[in-house]
């Protein structure tokens, strides 16, 4: 079984979570299928949802939420 | 007690601003910045430079007690906040002042009149400036509410009064509509918000967004004319000018006198901006809010009056009082800011930081350029898109717009992209030139033109 990872479209702040009181749109572990919103990225004050490009089970994240992250950061991987 | 050491809480091209007239006056300056802003152009042009975080705006640039602390540490007398970030909260200010430190700006209580609605609205009323017709507080009942909108007529707005950021708004076109919402608004108030509070506001279809400059040292105050703002995408302003186009003499004076009036109403000390609603048909205008801080869009009042406003605000903080009367103020030519952004206009707006490669500045007469741009400077993607504004002034109104346009000729900035083609266009468009536009013309113009700004 192969790790397939999750990538930034765009550069900036990761939030796993749509708004501070809520809770995130993956938990680890959970399955996830393509284009599904995993998080949140910030860029210059403006928020863009990130849509899985891939399809898999039991999501791990790499980036935390509110970290800095580059575009084509890996944010999760996911088995598939 | 003049300013000897100025921290500068703040980054981007306001800090470059900022930093400039501290130095002409002799004040040496300590700029903070973020993990992210190591390289930035006003941690390289000031005197000295102090990491004070992470990136996230929370963790650096917003953190109290860090900036507090570097003040300390470099021995800052005084603290200018720029504008956005802490520029217009109370309890930095009071924190700067308990700290024994100057606050480049207003008092915390005049921070506060001013940052709530409605204290400020109260504050207006009572310095005789004129408000948007509606209730005069919170309305917490239906008949009450009732009463209220049989005075200010049709189209009127029905507001929750713990909503804000455009939550919570409804308008109505006639009393049918208004009988049938004003309970669903209530009841959705109550749900959203926990407040069933509700405050009912008359809607200015066409209006223009025009503002006052004002300067005061806590007694005295001047206005330094008025800023055309109007045209605006999702309530930002994009171009900006001074004076004011098509607007009557006799209203010119009334709104600049009303903006003074409160302005010494509040004992207001500092550099301030009055923001009205213009209604053009009805040539009224109504007080919206009142700025406490430096704006943006400061360049183009410099130009038409030859101030230089931050240095007057270092000036007026360090203990001056205001060495200008009203008559020592006059207007000369039109200037124009146009707000250079990060952004893709051919893709709604999409925000595009990335590395600087070729820049070229336009200059010759008239032509001014604020910026943070360096060639090979890496833009970091967690602040404000604001790159540069690029200011033009000439004779008069027409001068100006064909001196914009072969300036935004010459400019290049490799590497990004960014708004310059919006202006190209605005430039070029017949309504901007005859000055026939309000504050919702431009995101109507983009709905057809957008798509052509590359």
């Amino acid at each position: 079984m192969a790790t397939k990872q999750i990538l930034s479209p765009l550069p900036g702040t990761f939030y796993r979570k749509p708004s501070p009181d809520e809770p995130p749109f993956k938990a680890d572990g959970d399955s996830v299928a393509e284009g599904d919103v995993i998080g949140l990225i910030e860029v210059m004050k403006s928020f863009h949802e990130v849509k899985a490009e891939v399809a898999g089970s039991n999501v791990k994240f790499i980036a935390e939420n509110e970290d800095a992250v580059m575009a084509g950061a890996p944010l999760a991987e996911v088995d598939g | 007690m003049t300013i000897q050491k100025l921290l500068i809480a703040n980054r981007g091209e306001i800090a470059v601003r900022i930093i400039r007239a501290a130095r002409e006056l002799g004040i040496r300056t300590v700029q903070v910045h973020s993990d992210a802003d190591t390289e930035s152009l006003a941690v390289l042009v000031a005197d000295e430079a102090v990491n004070i975080g992470p990136p996230p705006a929370a963790k650096s640039y917003l953190n109290i007690d860090a900036l507090l602390k570097v003040a300390a540490d470099t021995g800052c007398d005084a603290v200018h906040p720029g504008y956005g970030f802490l520029a217009e909260n109370a309890g930095f200010a009071d924190a700067v002042a308990a700290a024994g430190l100057t606050f480049v700006g207003p008092s915390g209580d005049a921070i506060r009149l001013m940052g709530d609605k409605v204290s400020a609205r109260k504050a207006a009323m009572k310095a005789g400036v004129p408000t948007v017709p509606g209730s005069e507080g919170r309305v917490e009942s239906e008949d009450e509410a009732k009463k209220v909108i049989a005075d200010i007529g049709f189209p009127a707005m029905i507001k929750a009064a713990a909503g804000g950021g455009g939550r919570g708004i409804r308008i109505v076109q006639d009393k049918e509509e208004f009988d049938r919402m004003l309970p669903q608004a209530r009841a959705e108030a109550q749900a959203a918000f926990g407040d069933g509070g509700l405050y009912i506001e008359k809607v200015i279809t066409k209006a223009r967004h025009i503002e006052v400059q004002v300067l005061a040292d806590g007694d005295r105050a001047v206005h330094c004319y008025e800023r055309e703002c109007s045209l605006q995408r999702r309530r930002q302003k994009v171009w900006e000018e001074a004076p004011a186009m098509n607007l009557p003499e006799e209203v010119r004076e009334s709104l600049c006198a009303s903006a003074v009036a409160l302005a010494e109403a509040v004992n207001y000390k500092g550099a301030g901006t009055v923001e009205y609603l213009y209604d053009d048909e009805a040539q009224e205008f109504y007080f919206i809010e009142m700025n406490t801080r430096i704006q943006v869009e400061h360049p183009v009042t410099e130009w038409v009056t030859g101030l230089d406003l931050v240095r007057e605000m270092l000036r007026i903080a360090g203990g001056e009082p205001l060495r200008f009367s009203q008559s020592d103020i006059a207007l000369s030519g039109h200037a124009i800011e146009v707000r250079l952004n990060a952004e893709d206009p051919a893709n709604n707006f999409m925000p595009f930081p990335g590395q600087v490669a070729d820049l070229r500045i336009p200059g010759g007469p008239g032509v001014r350029f604020d910026s943070m741009l360096y060639s090979g400077y890496q833009i970091p993607p967690f602040y404000d898109s604001l790159l540069a504004k690029l200011v033009v002034w000439d004779e008069d109104r027409n001068a100006a717009i064909d001196r914009l346009d072969r300036a935004l000729g010459e400019l290049e900035i490799g590497g990004l992209k960014t708004t310059k083609p919006l202006f190209r266009a605005l430039a070029a468009d017949a309504t901007v030139r005859q000055g026939d536009f309000h504050t919702r013309w431009l995101e109507q113009w983009l709905e057809t033109n957008a798509s052509k700004l590359t």
